[in-house]
């Protein structure tokens, strides 16, 4: 419970940070909120030698409208996520999920950039943004490029952020009347769900994402063809699976996963079906 | 005159300091001049859970920066010290030799400063000959894979030794209608106090040994320090500061503390250890953890006639006192609230290559109370009857005279059938049956379930009485000395109200003195829901002869008779009787026996015995029958504590002790993988219970006093955790019940409840 030793730099700008990374390669990590990433340093799981702390560029929180999409920049909390006018107006499904993140003090440090490039597979936000077809920002010391959540998360806290790159920014497509679904299936309030579904739908139109049902964040794309099909809800949630690869551990079987995203799949699709 | 403080719902006057600048902690002692310069110490524990040490290595760690010294059991010559529970078990406070959990401390860091010893601690290199680590407890039993050599067998501890006879089987049941049996497990839990564990230690300059330490009992802490220091216990003083929850864990001493004085000495510094939220899982002591074996029969019409119980503890891996819980608490109460006329109980507890099990909350007691509660639950589903029906067959009638059970056991008074009847209608028992008959009949995916249980437990049944003093200062306020140790309870009110209701001193202007041996030096400390009744009952007698020694003294002030001394309460002064404008105030009386050694009374004060407080619980929950997700959205808890001092904190050891009962119910457990590695050893991995996860409780009044101390008062701390557990667990068990579920183990979690679901489809 208490890290080993490491270095502490503050970055002051986006691309401070990104050439202070660049100079310590592999070692140096971005602390944002540090929701995820300190405490695997007190259980000594992740031992980096650097941290370069971007917390306080002030810039890089914001929840914008764009146009067909709503910018959100990578340092913007969690609570922000969750209270905000904007995504309640054409993403609701984010900032519905948003208040789901742990509990009241996580969620007034944790950010929505520090959860997606940490790439947990059991966190809220990686699968609802997959749901939603999220494309995120990095900035490298080359300049920015888009990539698309679909291809993001490459293994278990693996993405596809290069050592000196920052997600910047997340790009949420407006949900244009969609109607949703969040469910997640824990033990405690503050817990990590055991299995998690943010789902959408317009007409036969939907989007379906799993959290911690494999090592990354799963897109059921088998549910969204079925109901592209013409397929009940009742019928396309028994395909919630398909694409995924469910581990058993301390809180679940994998049977039991499997199980349990059936019926979350089949919830969140028939609650936004309302 | 005003009414009587007792039985006021006082706010506790420790409060405002807890909750602004905080209460002073063995790790906050920063302004103690003996402890200026302390060094930290670090433990290097075990990563594996049974296996021999060839070799530990400190020449890297101490090579490492700010580290001072290192140690192992060998560098500090220790010796083996026997279990008192089964002597031929040994060990040293560092492990030499032999692992026999993971986290048990095998070497020693000293340095600078925590964080240096905690990267020194992982520059340990401890060279192992693994062996099959002994997890599961029937496995251990069986084994010839021994965890204590000398003990020739992994069972350490049985009730046959006691003379008490084996348990005869099925034949035991011949002449009943109905038998059911069942294999129920009571699992392993951790009490996760707020505060994990903390000590310091430094020799003073007159040769004695100070010790901080975070307990429920300082007094009982001196005799192991005195032995692991070599010296006589008169050289050590133990203080005890704030301590933030203890539930039994903190009763005694543990190796990590015992051995801060001959570390300090050696390094000629004193020390400060305080364990990591990760540490505390698997060094402080764990509860529970028993599997039990229960047979129960009786009529067809509902009568239980005979009732067997074999009750497996898990020792863990050091015959500590969990082992003794099993043959001295669970066996006793076995009978519960029942006239069983047939009893038998055989206790075995067995060592695992697990954390040392202690007491925790209820110890012992929601062991039996489950056990027999999940049987009459199981008795009356064979039978078709309602489960309140069922028990009010069973009950012990009202008794206010003593009233031995077939166990041996004798309860002071009892009137279960009277709490059982006010819990289920607080509950709305039959408006709740209703709507649960609904929910079957709709078939809806939300189910109701309801839980009863009735219970007895044993409260003060550590202890014969207690110390207290009673000191009038210059200023005529109180201090109140008390060998009781608060760590939550909130006796700082309590006692002061005590203390105020004998002389009239506000309770503002009366505060507690505990946890220092020096200071108090006989004391049994706070467990087993003793304070109260015996120390509380204590400072009420040590205050009442208080004011007789100051009417002597008043009547020499006021040159009259002592006979016609009176106290005027309302002011908190001593006037002739009659006269009350010619007065002496308690500062007065002070300042005059000032000369003679000042105004103060000192006793032990016995009582006549344990008490047996009792009560029921009714437990509501919904399960989601398609995910097994259960919900406890009401309880209702009838908690009969004798005369209540303070309802306020009463309601709080309720709520608290529901909380920790819900948790061991629906989702707390201790576990290990095969190999014995703790797989639960932080707050996110453990099912720490939230108040996200509660009801509010309805807490229902009755009060059947003891006749056992003069204040009328049994304990309360533990009850809300006794009843609570079973009535949950029944409750998620009835919800399903109509698919054919009979019994589902603790904790109920989602999985297991929807497995149970599957199994009789």
């Amino acid at each position: 419970m208490i890290p080993a030793p490491f270095d502490y730099k503050r970055a002051t700008s986006a691309a401070e940070a990104i050439s202070l990374v660049g100079q310590y390669g592999d070692d140096a990590k971005f602390l944002a909120g540090g929701h995820s990433l300190l405490p695997l340093m007190k259980l000594r799981l992740a031992q980096p030698a650097v941290l370069v702390d971007i917390a306080r560029l002030q810039d890089l929180s914001y929840i914008r409208d764009a146009g067909d999409h709503i910018a959100i920049g990578a340092l913007t909390r969690h609570m922000d996520v969750e209270k905000s006018p904007i995504l309640a107006e054409h993403a609701p499904l984010l900032a519905f999920a948003a208040s789901h993140v742990g509990d009241p003090q996580v969620r007034h440090r944790g950010t929505i950039g520090g959860s997606i490039a940490h790439a947990d597979s059991a966190s809220d936000l990686p699968a609802t943004t997959l749901a939603l077809g999220a494309t995120y920002v990095a900035q490298g010391p080359n300049g920015t490029r888009e990539i698309a959540a679909t291809d993001f998360y490459t293994g278990f806290l693996e993405s596809a952020l290069a050592p000196d790159e920052m997600l910047t920014e997340i790009r949420v497509p407006k949900m244009n009347g969609a109607t949703w679904g969040f469910q997640k299936f824990n033990r405690r309030a503050q817990d990590w769900a055991i299995v998690g579904v943010a789902a959408w739908k317009r007409g036969t139109e939907s989007g379906v994402a799993l959290v911690n049902m494999g090592s990354v964040p799963i897109l059921a794309t088998s549910v969204a063809t079925a109901i592209a099909g013409g397929a009940s809800i009742a019928d396309a949630s028994k395909l919630a699976a398909a694409e995924a690869e469910p581990q058993s551990d301390l809180n679940a079987s994998a049977e039991y996963r499997v199980h349990l995203s059936q019926v979350l799949v089949r919830r969140a699709l028939e609650s936004s079906s309302h | 005159m005003g009414g009587s403080i007792l039985g006021n719902r006082v706010l506790r006057k420790e409060d405002p300091k807890f909750l602004t600048t905080g209460g002073v902690y063995v790790d906050d002692m920063l302004d103690e001049p003996l402890l200026r310069g302390a060094v930290h110490v670090t433990y290097v524990r075990s990563s594996v859970a049974h296996g021999l040490i060839n070799s530990i290595d400190v020449s890297d760690a101490l090579s490492m920066p700010g580290v001072i010294a290192a140690f192992t059991g060998e560098d500090l010559g220790l010796e083996q010290i026997p279990s008192p529970y089964n002597p031929m078990a040994t060990r040293t406070l560092l492990a030499t030799g032999k692992v026999r959990y993971v986290g048990e401390p095998v070497a020693v860091i000293v340095s600078e400063t925590r964080e240096q010893g905690e990267d020194a601690a992982e520059a340990v290199i401890v060279d192992y000959d693994v062996l099959d680590a002994l997890v599961d407890l029937e496995e251990a039993m069986a084994s010839t894979n021994l965890i204590y050599d000398a003990c020739g067998s992994n069972v350490v501890f049985d009730s046959m030794v006691l003379g008490l006879p084996d348990n005869t089987g099925d034949a035991y049941f011949a002449d009943c209608e109905v038998v059911v049996k069942g294999r129920y497990i009571n699992q392993r839990v951790a009490p996760c106090p707020l505060e994990v564990r903390g000590a310091a230690a430094a020799w003073g300059t007159d040769g004695r040994l100070v010790e901080w330490l975070s307990t429920q009992h300082a007094q009982g802490a001196v005799a192991p320090i005195a032995a692991a220091n070599g010296i006589d216990p008169s050289q050590v003083h133990v203080k005890t500061p704030d301590v933030g929850g203890g539930f039994g864990a903190k009763i005694g001493a543990y190796p990590e503390e015992l051995l801060l004085g001959v570390i300090a000495k050696r390094v000629g510094k004193p020390v400060r250890w305080r364990e990591t939220r990760s540490e505390s899982m698997v060094g402080l002591g764990h509860g529970r953890a028993q599997l039990q074996y229960v047979t129960i029969g009786g009529t067809r019409q509902g009568k239980v006639t005979h009732y067997q119980l074999w009750a497996i503890q898990d020792s863990g891996a050091w015959v500590d006192m969990g082992t003794i819980l099993a043959p001295f608490m669970t066996r006793p109460m076995s009978s519960g609230v029942y006239a069983i006329p047939n009893i038998e109980c055989r206790t075995t507890s067995v060592v695992t290559n697990t954390t040392p099990t202690v007491a925790y909350r209820g110890a012992g007691r929601p062991e039996a109370t489950a056990a027999i509660e999940r049987a009459m639950d199981m008795f009356a589903a064979e039978l078709g009857m309602d489960a309140a029906e069922v028990r009010r067959m069973n009950l012990i009638p009202k008794f206010l005279e003593p009233h031995t059970t077939v166990v041996g056991q004798t309860y002071d008074v009892g009137d279960y059938e009277t709490s059982l009847d006010k819990a289920l209608e607080a509950a709305d028992y039959k408006g709740w049956r209703a709507k649960q008959q609904a929910a079957r009949a709709s078939g809806a995916a939300v189910q109701i379930g309801i839980g009863i249980s009735v219970y007895v437990e044993i409260t003060g049944g550590v202890g014969n009485g207690e110390s207290a003093k009673v000191e009038i200062q210059d200023n005529g306020h109180a201090l109140v000395y008390t060998g009781t140790s608060p760590h939550g309870q909130g006796h700082a009110t309590s006692w002061a109200m005590l203390t105020s209701e004998q002389t009239g001193i506000p309770v503002e202007d009366i505060e507690l003195v505990w946890g220092d041996t020096d200071l108090v030096p006989i004391g049994t400390g706070t467990m087993g829901s003793r304070s109260l009744q015996q120390g509380g009952n204590a400072v009420f007698a040590v205050s009442g002869e208080l004011v007789n020694k100051a009417k002597a003294v008043a009547a020499r002030l006021l040159e009259a008779s002592e006979a016609d001394i009176v106290l005027d309460k309302d002011t908190a002064a001593f006037h002739v009787a009659g006269t009350p404008a010619v007065s002496k105030t308690w500062a007065d009386l002070a300042l005059a026996e000032k000369q003679a050694g000042g105004l103060a009374h000192s006793d032990v004060i016995g009582v006549a015995g344990a008490t047996f407080p009792f009560g029921a619980h009714v437990a509501i929950v919904e399960v989601d029958t398609e995910t097994g997700k259960v919900r406890h959205i009401a309880h209702t808890a009838c908690d009969d504590a004798g005369k209540v001092l303070n309802p306020m904190l009463l309601e709080g050891q309720i709520h608290g002790g529901v909380a920790q009962g819900a948790a061991q119910a629906l989702m707390e457990e201790v576990r290990y993988d095969l190999d014995g590695n703790p797989i639960t050893s932080n707050l996110a991995d453990y099912a720490f219970i939230s108040a996200a996860e509660l009801p509010s409780v309805t807490v229902v009044h009755m009060e059947t006093p003891t006749p056992v101390n003069l204040i009328g008062a049994k304990g309360i701390g533990e009850s809300g955790t006794i009843g609570a557990t079973p009535a949950l667990q029944s409750a998620v068990i009835d919800a399903v019940a109509h698919f054919g579920v009979r019994h589902i183990d603790m904790p109920t979690t989602a999985e297991k409840v929807w497995a149970a679901i599957q199994s009789t489809r």
